[in-house]
């Protein structure tokens, strides 16, 4: 029992600044990127830790028609729920730190807390702008939870059906690497979950194309349009750690692989190198789920997205489920 | 505005402005929003008056040019060529043919760095950031060669009344035709950023429609009418400048489409296809303008001599990206200043027009329907009302009263 909490003690401690610090630099390389894609010179890299000083100075701002503890609770709510899912995920090969007591189930809801308490957030703004903001936000979760869903039935219905124990504990997914399981029409049936899960992940994130919720031009921010100050500063490390934790979700999910195996060197160096790759990967798929995204549409109305997610996402994901159960049964 | 009975599906009220990011300038929109449809649009202009008109009555004709230039940003050489037509017709002034050329070429390139400007305006509003760079990165080539010919990239003050300031000699003409040719590469560029994206088709199409009868009723002018398949325009109907000589056909989404729908991305593909007619204009002009004098008075006292003498009043048009701006100038014997200077802009005729395009739209579709106008509030706002802190609302009569009174103080002025 004391190792459990000793662990939990650690683990969190470990995590939120594995958190704060990724988040910080994923989005610094993001807003690189996406400038120079945009032929700008952009921000330098540690942007966000300034963006984040600053605001941690300003004065924090609570609207006289909030409701000031659900206002108040929301970006701490948002943060606790994204550090909470680093407990379960597996980093650069390592198992999770709470691993045995929580799967894919868990992280899917887990993921859907930081939004949540943006939703929450908004309505006790008592703005219009986030009213609407927040009603915009629950509507693009009900769009995007649908192939989200069907993305973990269908990695567990392949575990479960190759015979592994725990098929939606994500030691069992990382351990078996979901590629060397299946056939060519499982090949195809997974590439077109990863291809949703591609398009999911802005949502999940509040990136473009899928940022009505925010929506800088029409809502002025939308739901943080009332934040400020620490409050604010509180969900930018959030929204910076869910990115890490989504991204590290797909890296877990559709790419395991590890490669120090190969490498005939020490443990330490062996870690370092798990490290790197790991970081490799992260970026890549930031690259293209995030960054490439956002920079190269037009942001769609909440109705589309609901029909993307629904039609487009929901055909997609289905079809590749249906794949993946008749490349099982041949 | 207290309601007396309490629904439970009461509309949200939400203002819109006078500062938002949707809007580059000040102005206040006021919806009643049902969840995300948009069910009652009202619009309060009237927060960028600068007393122009007014300060124009207290400088002389040559002052008060450099303070039309300045009404906008934007249109700047349009307003000073309404300006300047307004008053030469009202003192009698002729204009070399030369200069009618040269204003030409100027009018036509600010035409192509607006519609850029709105274009990326436009990418902007619909969260599409990297399009907004492109368009204002490719309209910089043209706010340099502006530079180069006038010494301005803005307010370029190359006007005069009765003539231009600046000629634009044969060595100058390299560098221009190397800017257009670039235009006529980069025009393809846009054009498939702009038409062929679904994103954009999907977000843009049958968004903010404007039907023809409505786009008459309110008198809307510019590629917003042409939008909605009216040719008109004021280059093609009553030629003024150089226009009269060149090959100018009012452009409307059927050139392209074949089917006018009047909607957003309608107003899209007309300011394109303009910035490539643009192109077209400065070419032809360039080819057939004439040598000749700048100015028939090119002594500026004479001028202004000239102008104190005259007596009579006078109207300027001028097609202005933006559609048709319209001055008015009424001139005293024995006077330096304009006794009224009258401005009436382009999007003051096409402001309504966002009642009826706003109406039953979605909030997202706000900012790009409020933008596919191309507004420009500081040209619009000529009048503001303010009683020792107290707005209040004027109606159509109120208003015909104000008018008639003025014109009748302008009257006692005359005599």
């Amino acid at each position: 029992m004391t190792e459990i909490f000793l662990k939990l003690i650690i683990g969190v401690v470990s995590m939120t600044a594995l958190g704060i610090v990724g988040g910080f630099i994923i989005q610094g390389v993001d807003r690189k990127l996406a400038a120079l894609m945009q032929a700008r010179i952009g921000p330098l890299l540690r942007q966000p830790w300034w963006d984040f000083l600053k605001l941690m100075r300003k004065e924090n701002v609570v609207p006289e028609h909030a409701v000031p503890w659900v206002y108040n609770a929301a970006p701490i709510m948002a943060f606790a729920s994204v550090i909470t899912i680093f407990l379960y995920l597996p980093f650069a090969g390592f198992n999770p730190l709470m691993e045995g007591y929580g799967d894919l189930i868990l992280i899917m809801y887990l993921l859907a807390m930081p939004a949540l308490a943006m939703v929450f957030g908004g309505f006790a703004s008592g703005s219009p702008y986030a009213t609407i903001g927040a009603q915009r936000e629950m509507v693009t979760m009900i769009g995007y939870e649908l192939p989200l869903g069907a993305i973990v039935i269908s990695f567990a219905w392949k575990m479960a059906q190759s015979g592994l124990a725990h098929p939606f504990s994500l030691k069992t997914i990382a351990a078996n690497p979901i590629w060397n399981l299946v056939g060519p029409f499982g090949i195809i049936g997974f590439i077109l979950l990863l291809l949703a899960m591609i398009v999911v992940t802005p949502a999940e994130l509040s990136k473009g194309p899928f940022d009505a919720p925010e929506a800088k031009s029409e809502l002025a921010e939308g739901l943080l349009v009332e934040y400020s100050g620490r409050n604010l500063a509180m969900f930018y490390l959030a929204l910076g750690a869910k990115m890490i934790a989504m991204l590290g979700l797909t890296v877990a999910l559709f790419f395991p692989y590890t490669i120090s195996q190969y490498f005939q060197v020490d443990t330490t160096v062996k870690i370092v190198i798990e490290v790197l790759f790991y970081i490799i990967k992260i970026f890549l798929v930031m690259f293209v789920s995030v960054t490439l995204m956002r920079v190269s549409m037009a942001r769609f109305r909440i109705t589309q997205i609901v029909e993307i997610y629904w039609k487009l996402g929901g055909t997609m994901t289905f079809l590749g489920l249906f794949l993946i159960m008749l490349d099982g049964k041949l | 505005m207290k309601e007396s009975v309490v629904s439970a599906k009461k509309p949200i009220k939400t203002v819109i402005g006078p500062i938002h990011p949707a809007l580059k300038e000040p102005i206040k929109f006021i919806f009643e929003i049902d969840g995300e449809k948009v069910i009652k649009v009202d619009l309060a202009p009237g927060h960028n008056h600068r007393g122009l008109e007014w300060m124009a009555t207290r400088r002389n004709a040559v002052q008060t040019l450099y303070v039309s230039e300045r009404i906008c940003g934007i249109c700047s050489i349009s307003h000073s060529i309404a300006y300047c037509r307004a008053i030469e017709q009202a003192a009698d002034i002729e204009v070399p043919v030369r200069a009618d050329y040269l204003r030409t070429i100027f009018a036509e390139m600010e035409r192509i760095h607006s519609h850029l400007l709105w274009a990326g305006v436009a990418a902007l509003e619909l969260g599409f950031d990297t399009l907004f760079y492109k368009a204002w990165e490719v309209r910089e080539d043209l706010m340099d060669l502006l530079e180069y010919l006038t010494g301005n990239r803005v307010n370029y003050g190359v006007l005069q009344i009765g003539g231009v300031r600046r000629d634009i000699t044969p060595d100058q003409h390299a560098r221009i035709n190397k800017s257009l040719l670039n235009y006529t590469i980069l025009f393809d560029e846009l054009y498939d950023m702009f038409l062929e994206d679904t994103v954009l088709r999907m977000r843009c199409r049958d968004t903010g429609v404007l039907t023809p009868e409505d786009a008459l009723k309110l008198c809307t002018v510019g590629p917003v009418i042409r939008a909605s398949g009216i040719a008109t325009d004021v280059r093609q109907d009553f030629p003024y400048c150089a226009y009269g000589d060149l090959d100018i056909k009012a452009i409307t989404p059927e050139a392209l489409a074949g089917e006018v729908h009047g909607d957003v991305f309608d107003r899209i593909i007309v300011r394109l296809l303009e910035v490539k007619q643009s192109i077209e204009i400065i070419q032809q002009s360039m080819k057939k303008m004439p040598i000749g004098p700048l100015t028939n008075f090119p002594k500026l006292m004479v001028l202004l001599n000239h102008i104190k003498q005259a007596e009579g009043e006078g109207i300027g048009r001028h097609e202005a990206p933006r559609g048709e701006v319209f001055h008015y100038i009424r001139l005293a014997a024995n006077q330096e200043s304009p006794l009224v200077w009258k401005v009436k802009a382009s999007t003051y005729s096409n402001a309504m027009s966002w009642v009826k395009m706003l109406e039953g739209e979605q909030i997202a579709d706000i900012p790009i329907i409020v933008a596919s106008v191309d507004p420009c509030i500081s040209c619009t706002d000529r009048v503001a009302m303010v009683d020792k802190g107290r707005t209040s609302i004027f109606t159509q009569d109120d208003l015909r009263r104000l008018s008639r009174k003025k014109t009748e103080r302008i009257r006692q002025g005359l005599k």
